[in-house]
């Protein structure tokens, strides 16, 4: 084996390409909810950080007062995000479905605020620990690097949701629902289906996998409040570069920029944290539909 | 474009307002309101006036984009933040004198203008808000990394310096007048510019842009234009306020701050002449307000932020308006 590649030693290099992966997880899991949101509702939900942050909260809650551990947390803190999301889409989103977009932003710009603000005057800005459960603590010496086996999991865990959503949406007869709806609403509910639910249950499906991420999340970051806040924008950014068009683009560009900005932090560090702005930059500039998207 | 519809209707209802009601009705209140502004600082605390005085500046600024151009940007943090920057550097390190000094801020504005604009026009409505916060999410952490602006500590005792050789600004009463000429100026040149034959271009685009195109006009030009006029304008708003404050920090470039913009229009009234500055006082003063309580700031502003989408878009001028023309089209 070569002792350096490009001049990186390779533990350095895969141990960052991992990062890179992982980053690129939540960057999926993340788009992936914002991309089927927006298809249904039209809206862009700025409060899904803020909900991913609630995800990994609530698993932290209640691991520490109900003593509830990560393999409950995982389906449960996502069914609670998901309800709270079937509230704020029944008292105040559906408010505002025949206005301009922009208001969906704002209304959730404002929701953001509250829900991070909240957790914060309660819970302060320092980081709670989360313990990897015990089933994968350790590691795999995979010869050329140390896999720990949470961040194994993780990155599994987060394909295999993103996979079978796509699956789900492209492939079932609710799936095929759910894009006639997207495409013409009124035809759709004069078929007699029930557009007005399948709305409801769009948005919280789309923040329950925020919560999700938030579980993932919550044993390799600290569970702190602000943990939401800066992800959503490079989430952001990650949505305008794939184009909202396609659930699978949303998930390969997440994936794509997680990779590329791991490979930014081993070359040049200093760019790490804004090299998916440039390339956002540079996407708009040679195809502003984004790379899978289509003008709408 | 639903979200500016009501607005049309209004900006009638004040062009038709004025012969009505008379010239020099308007005349004699803003007379009032000057002589009121010239007085303040006898009756409030100057560095709160202040302070509201470049808030206000810089939601008339935003306001120009999404009042009156349809775009609404979710990053004007970033001009507001980089003029406040430049200007403290060249102050503080070159010696630059203050006028000077907001004058390189207010350039440097221009400049990320340009550049973000040419950018960000390429996308419309929502996209058009994520690209100009992920473009200004760039600007923070350039901010965070790079060795003038000193990271987490910012740049802190500015000199206020002697505007023109003559006014020493650290006279509060000098800082004040100064301040206030710069509003003045500003709210000036965004007046002109909505009473202008560009000005009825941006309208015509914000209402159909596709027509627009079809009678000749090269829209993208026309936008690019009001997003520069208004990262310039945010960026001497920025820049008057480092001189004011003898600071520029990370809070100034964060999406919070761009955020608060956008609140303080929607609160005042998007698309009128008064409502931002309307909303820029309230928010300054509910945040020195809370400052002092236990509440946790960002759920109050959160709270009223749902408020005004939900039940109070027309803003606090936009709702004043829509009521006194209502009335004047009865009476």
């Amino acid at each position: 084996m070569m002792g350096t590649i490009f001049g990186i030693p390779p533990q350095a290099l895969f141990g960052q390409l991992l990062l890179g992966l992982i980053n690129g997880s939540f960057y999926a899991l993340l788009s992936l909810g914002l991309a089927v949101i927006f298809g249904m509702l039209n809206v862009i939900n700025f409060a899904h950080g803020a909900l991913y942050m609630m995800g990994a909260f609530v698993a932290w809650l209640m691991l520490t007062q109900l003593g509830i551990g990560y393999w409950l947390a995982l389906p449960l803190a996502p069914v609670v995000v998901g309800l709270f999301g079937v509230l704020l889409e029944r008292t105040l989103l559906s408010r505002l479905y025949k206005l301009d977009h922009l208001y969906g932003l704002l209304l959730t710009f404002g929701l953001a605020l509250i829900v991070e603000g909240a957790f914060r005057h309660q819970y302060g800005v320092s980081g709670q620990p989360y313990p990897i459960p015990d089933a994968l603590k350790g590691g795999q010496n995979l010869g050329f690097m140390f896999l720990p086996n949470y961040r194994g999991w993780v990155v599994v865990a987060s394909l295999v949701v993103c996979i079978s959503t796509w699956i789900a949406i492209e492939k079932t007869k609710l799936g095929a629902y759910l894009r006639a709806a997207t495409e013409n609403p009124v035809l759709v509910q004069a078929f007699g289906i029930n557009v007005p639910r399948m709305i409801t249950l769009t948005y919280a499906f789309g923040v329950a996998l925020a919560g999700l991420a938030g579980v993932l999340a919550a044993p390799i970051y600290q569970v702190s409040p602000l943990m939401g806040s800066n992800l959503i924008i490079v989430v952001f950014a990650v949505v305008v570069i794939g184009g909202m068009g396609s659930i699978l683009g949303a998930v390969l560009t997440g994936y794509g920029l997680g990779l590329l900005e791991g490979l930014t932090k081993v070359f040049y560090p200093e760019a790490s944290n804004i090299v998916v702005f440039v390339i956002m930059a540079v996407v708009l500039m040679i195809k502003p539909a984004g790379l899978f998207g289509r003008e709408r | 474009m639903g979200i500016h519809s009501q607005s049309s209707g209004r900006a009638s209802a004040q062009a038709a307002q004025a012969p009505a009601g008379g010239p020099t009705l308007a005349r004699v209140g803003a007379l009032a309101v000057l002589a009121a502004l010239l007085a303040m600082p006898f009756l409030l605390y100057p560095v709160f006036l202040m302070k509201v005085l470049c808030f206000a500046l810089f939601a008339c600024a935003f306001n120009l984009l999404i009042g009156f151009g349809g775009l609404l940007s979710f990053g004007h943090a970033a001009f507001f933040g980089s003029a406040a920057y430049v200007t403290a550097h060249t102050v503080k390190v070159w010696g630059f004198s203050p006028e000077l000094g907001i004058l390189m801020g207010t350039a440097a504005s221009a400049f990320l203008g340009i550049l973000f604009g040419s950018i960000a026009i390429r996308r419309q409505g929502i996209y058009f808000a994520m690209i100009t916060l992920a473009l200004s999410q760039m600007v923070f952490f350039l901010a965070l990394q790079l060795p003038f602006t000193h990271g987490e500590d910012g740049i802190q005792a500015v000199p206020r310096g002697v505007l023109f050789g003559v006014f020493d600004l650290n006279n509060p009463l000098a800082m004040y007048y100064t301040v206030l000429g710069v509003f003045l100026i500003g709210f000036a040149i965004i007046w002109r510019t909505v009473h202008s034959p560009f000005g009825q271009v941006l309208k015509a685009i914000r209402e159909n842009e596709p027509r627009a195109i079809s009678l000749g006009y090269r829209t993208e030009r026309y936008k690019l234009m009001a997003f520069v006029l208004s990262a310039t304008l945010a960026g001497l708003a920025g820049g008057t306020k480092a001189i004011v404050f003898q600071l520029a920090t990370l809070t100034d470039v964060t999406w919070q701050m761009s955020g608060e913009v956008v609140l303080m229009t929607l609160l005042g009234g998007m698309g009128t002449l008064t409502g931002p500055v309307i909303g820029a006082a309230l928010v300054v003063t509910l945040e020195n307000y809370l400052a002092a309580t236990s509440l946790p700031v960002p759920v109050v502003i959160g709270c009223i932020f749902v408020a005004c989408v939900l039940v109070f878009r027309r803003g606090i001028a936009g709702e004043i308006q829509a009521r006194f023309g209502k009335q004047s089209r009865s009476g």
